[in-house]
C-alpha cells in the first residue's frame, strides 16, 4: 500500500478515504472508502495506478457489536483534582462491508484491498457496483449479494447466483438460522449437543 | 412351482424351463440403461467406472441414455443441492417404468460432509424411493460394481404378481412423484413423507 492513499489523497481531495491497519505479520493493510466516493476511488487505482485486475470480491457482515475502550476522565478526589482511568462500553451498530482485492498485472504489485461499509445491515445496504470498473467483479457481486444481502447499484444484472430467485434469506449472514431439516448423529455434540438437549427438554 | 430336480433333469436334455417372471427378470438386470447424468466427483467415478479400465460392459449396463425416456436407472452420483434437487425428481418422474435408483456416495445417501448446510438436499431418499445406496466418499469404481450386482440381485428376486409385487408392478402407487417447489426459506415440502419414513431421530444425548 507504499503510496496508493497519499497518491489518492494528492488525486481526490475530496474523497473519504482511511487506513485499515492490518497488526498480523502479513501487514496487509487495507483502503476504507466511503461508498459515494467508491466508483471514483476505484476508476483511479485502475487508470492512474495500474491496478488492472480485480482478483477477489468478498462479503463481510458485522452485526450490532460493543466495543469496550478505555478513557481518562478527570475526577474529584478528597478535593484534588485526578485523572482516573475506567472502561467504557460503546455500541456500535451493525453494518455489511464489501472487500475488494485488486492487483496490477502490469506493474507486478498487488494486492491493493479496498473496502466499503454500508449505512446498516436492514435498509440501507448499497453499495456501488464496480463491475463497470472491473469486469470480473460481475459474478462476485452477484455472490456477495445473493449470499449477503448488499445491493451493488449500477451492476449491470443483480441476479441471485447461488440459491434460487425464490430465496428470500441471505445465508452467509450471522444471525442467518438454516432450516433444521436433517435427524442428529448418533452422538451429538457441541452446537448439536445443545440442540439435543433444548428439543429433548421441550418434549 | 417346479421342481429342482425336475428342471435340472430336464436342462439335461436340452429343455430349458423357466417361468414368466425368472426370464423377464433376467432379461432386465442384464440389459440396465443408466441416465447419464453426475452431479458431482462421484460422477468422475461412475465415469471411471463405466471406462475402459473397469468396464462396466461386462454387467450389461453401458448403455448411458442421455434421455431420461430411454433409461431405467438413475444413478445419483454426486451431491443433490437443495437447487437441483426439483430437477432431479422431474427426470425420475420421466422415466419409463419399471425404473431404478442408485444413491452413489455420502452426499446422495445423507447429504455427508454438507449434512449440516443450508442448500444441499440430506439424501434423495427424501423424494424419490432409492434401492441401493453405495457408501463412500466417493465410492471407488469396484464398490459402483458391487452395488449394481445388487441391484441386479435385487432385480432378479422381484415378484410381479401377488402381494410382495415389485413396488412398478403395484398399479396402486404413485405414478409420478411431486416434484417439490422453490421456497422462502427451504424446499416445499422439505421431504415427501410417502417416500422418507426414517427411524425416529434419537435425541438422548447418552
Amino acid at each position: 500500500m507504499n503510496g496508493v492513499l497519499e497518491a489518492i489523497r494528492a488525486a481526490l481531495p475530496n474523497a473519504v478515504v482511511e487506513l485499515v491497519n492490518n497488526p498480523s505479520p502479513s501487514a496487509q493493510h487495507s483502503l476504507l472508502v466511503d461508498r459515494k466516493d467508491g466508483r471514483a476511488v476505484a476508476e483511479f487505482l485502475r487508470d492512474s495506478l495500474g491496478f488492472d485486475f480485480c482478483s477477489n470480491v468478498s462479503g463481510v457482515d458485522w452485526p450490532p457489536r460493543k466495543v469496550k475502550e478505555t478513557v481518562v476522565i478527570k475526577e474529584m478526589v478528597d478535593g484534588v483534582g485526578k485523572e482516573v482511568k475506567t472502561t467504557v462500553e460503546r455500541d456500535v451498530p451493525g453494518y455489511l462491508e464489501v472487500v475488494y482485492h485488486l492487483y496490477s498485472i502490469a506493474k507486478k504489485t498487488g494486492p491493493a484491498i479496498l473496502r466499503m461499509r454500508t449505512g446498516d445491515r436492514a435498509d440501507d445496504v448499497s453499495v456501488p457496483s464496480l463491475t463497470p470498473v472491473w469486469k470480473s467483479a460481475d459474478f462476485q457481486e452477484r455472490e456477495v449479494f445473493d449470499l449477503f444481502g448488499i445491493r451493488f447499484d449500477g451492476h449491470p444484472d443483480l441476479r441471485r447466483i447461488l440459491m434460487w430467485d425464490e430465496f428470500a434469506d441471505h445465508p452467509m449472514r450471522k444471525d442467518y438460522a438454516a432450516p433444521d431439516d436433517f435427524e442428529y448423529e448418533p452422538t451429538p455434540h457441541d452446537e448439536i449437543l445443545a440442540k439435543v438437549k433444548a428439543s429433548t427438554e421441550a418434549a | 412351482m417346479l421342481d429342482e430336480a425336475l428342471r435340472s433333469d430336464l436342462q439335461k436334455r436340452g429343455i430349458f424351463v423357466a417361468s414368466f417372471e425368472d426370464l423377464y427378470n433376467w432379461g432386465r438386470k442384464n440389459s440396465l440403461w443408466p441416465l447419464q447424468f453426475g452431479l458431482a466427483c462421484c460422477a468422475i467415478e461412475m465415469i471411471a467406472t463405466a471406462a475402459a479400465r473397469f468396464d462396466m460392459a461386462r454387467f450389461g449396463a453401458e448403455v448411458f441414455r442421455p434421455s431420461p425416456r430411454q433409461a431405467d436407472l438413475m444413478i445419483i452420483a454426486g451431491t443433490v443441492t437443495k437447487k437441483m434437487a426439483p430437477l432431479v425428481v422431474r427426470l425420475y418422474n420421466q422415466m419409463p417404468e419399471p425404473k431404478y435408483v442408485i444413491a452413489m456416495g455420502a452426499c446422495a445417501i445423507s447429504g455427508g460432509p454438507f449434512k449440516e448446510g443450508y442448500n444441499v438436499l440430506k439424501g434423495i431418499d427424501r423424494y424419490i424411493p432409492v434401492d441401493v445406496a453405495i457408501p463412500g466418499c466417493p465410492p471407488r469404481p469396484e464398490a459402483l460394481l458391487e452395488g449394481l450386482i445388487k441391484l441386479q440381485e435385487k432385480i432378479e428376486g422381484q415378484r410381479l404378481f401377488g402381494p410382495n409385487r415389485a413396488r412398478h408392478a403395484d398399479t396402486s402407487n404413485a405414478a409420478d412423484y411431486p416434484v417439490p417447489s422453490y421456497g422462502a426459506h427451504d424446499l416445499e415440502p422439505p421431504m415427501n413423507p410417502a417416500v422418507f419414513k426414517p427411524e425416529p431421530a434419537r435425541r438422548d444425548p447418552e
